[in-house]
């Protein structure tokens, strides 16, 4: 888990969308990238390792099965190696894996993450993407956009909700793959 | 678990079993990386590192400064043959100079056993040994477990046989060290003059008959005989180390089953090694030299990733 074992105490947890909402939103984003995408013959989508691949995988499911849309070329990317805070960190952050088996020059990209907060992630992926070849163009997907939030000069251009949270509280979003539920939760810790 | 337990690689014999799963894990992502079409990350752009050869090397030096540039790290290059060391200057003032032009990681190869752990005592850097005198080298040691692992899928519970001149050889020491803590068996196998006297105290066996041996053990590392460190003779004749220790295709198709065949390099071939079975599809020999650059690039990184910016 994300929370850090040393926060003892989890105060609140209040859910921000429930299954319900979820199921409407995550169909509502599959049919904005059909919009823009079309049979997705020069898209390729990549989920951000490490939680961006449960929703990446979780849309191309519902292209898939719901809207049948075949040939869809996903990849994972793990940004680990391009982060900024590389040796600023306490607690060194390990990698996961990537995998891109195609070149990406002069395809549509679409990144997918579950969560934009200080927009850093995506600049590090924005880099590392170049490893793969020149995209004609990079979009950016995401599930929650943590507004009035950002380090850097990024936004979305698909986003499942906005919501204004406070720095102490963090955004949770689980799947039915790996938790219970499909859900997302504002979870705040004890401030003593 | 994200960091070594270990400040520097000195030896296996320091490492943790934890330790060699985080630098196999981290490994596999630069493996990938190195595989890709821009073969490099930008991870130790503020990052300096000098590599100090006080002894020859060729493949070594070059994997350990491609794993660096793969890292986008800054690297200097020193060997012994073109330095003040000539001249009398110490160990530890050589290196002193080399770290006031801010130097954050050695990577260091010397003649002498023990130089890289007393290095590590006196200077304020990382120290990654390359290599030293008959003591240990265990990045060859990480990339042959690595190799064995990718090949046969795991370490634990194989049996591997070392063939040939233990008595001068680090890459067997490290191995030793290496196989034993991941659980596998480990035998030696060559002219009892190149075995050392104690070494079974470690925990591991010998055995005299190569045939024998290699009916054994589902992996053969062979290591090369070091006629630069033979300072009398340790067997009568190169003819007949091969005749009694030199693996060939008829040997290994009497054998029943199909062994994997290993060497750290570089090949004395017809001597250890005949040319038909180093360029055989048992042999892993180019996929270690691939890995020697992940892993050296696992090992780098892990190391950086403890040396704080702020």
């Amino acid at each position: 888990m994300w929370i850090s074992s040393h926060r003892k105490a989890i105060m609140a947890k209040k859910t921000l969308l429930d299954e319900k909402e979820m199921y409407i939103i995550l169909h509502r984003l599959a049919c904005q990238l059909i919009e823009n995408h079309q049979d997705f013959k020069e898209t390729i989508l990549i989920g951000i390792q490490p939680r961006g691949v449960f929703f990446a995988d979780r849309l191309v499911k519902i292209l898939r099965e719901d809207y049948k849309i075949e040939n869809i070329k996903l990849g994972k990317l793990d940004i680990t190696f391009y982060r900024d805070d590389f040796r600023r960190r306490e607690d060194p952050i390990a990698a996961s894996s990537t995998d891109i088996n195609f070149i990406v020059d002069n395809k549509n990209v679409v990144f997918i993450d579950d969560v934009l907060y200080s927009g850093r992630s995506v600049r590090s992926a924005l880099t590392a993407i170049q490893a793969f070849g020149r995209p004609k163009n990079i979009e950016l997907l995401v599930l929650i956009d943590r507004r009035f939030s950002r380090h850097l000069p990024i936004q979305p251009d698909y986003k499942g909700r906005q919501v204004d949270v406070i720095k102490d509280e963090r955004v949770l979003v689980e799947w039915s793959e790996n938790m219970k539920k499909d859900k997302v939760c504002i979870v705040s810790s004890e401030s003593s | 678990m994200a960091n070594l337990s270990v400040s520097h690689l000195l030896g296996i014999k320091n490492l943790k079993l934890d330790d060699i799963e985080l630098i196999f894990k981290t490994a596999e992502h630069f493996k990938e990386v190195i595989n890709r079409p821009i073969k490099k990350v930008p991870s130790l752009r503020d990052i300096t590192i000098a590599n100090l050869f006080f002894e020859n090397s060729t493949r070594t030096r070059l994997s350990f400064e491609l794993a660096e540039k793969r890292l986008s790290a800054d690297i200097i290059n020193f060997s012994a043959s073109q330095s003040s060391v000539k001249k009398g200057e110490s160990l530890i003032d050589t290196v002193n100079n080399i770290l006031s032009m801010k130097v954050d990681i050695i990577v260091m190869r010397h003649p002498n056993e023990g130089a890289g752990d007393f290095l590590s005592r006196h200077v304020n850097a990382r120290i990654v040994n390359a290599g030293d005198g008959a003591h240990e080298h265990p990045t060859q040691a990480l990339l042959d477990s690595f190799s064995i692992r990718e090949k046969l899928g795991e370490v634990r519970g194989k049996k591997i046989v070392i063939i040939g001149d233990i008595l001068h050889s680090r890459v067997a020491l490290s191995n030793i060290y290496a196989l034993l803590l991941q659980g596998a068996e480990v035998k030696l196998c060559g002219p009892t003059t190149l075995i050392p006297k104690y070494i079974t105290s470690l925990g591991v066996s010998y055995e005299n008959s190569l045939k024998k041996a290699l009916e054994w053990c589902d992996v053969a590392n062979v290591l090369r005989v070091q006629h630069e460190r033979m300072d009398i003779k340790y067997f009568p004749s190169v003819r007949e180390y091969t005749q009694l220790f030199g693996i060939n295709r008829e040997l290994l198709d009497s054998l029943e089953k199909e062994i994997v065949i290993m060497h750290p390099g570089p090949i004395n071939r017809g001597v250890e090694l005949t040319s038909d079975v180093a360029d055989s599809k048992q042999s892993i020999i180019l996929n270690q030299v691939e890995n020697g650059v992940a892993i050296r690039m696992a090992v780098i990184y892990l190391l950086a990733q403890q040396i704080s910016r702020n």
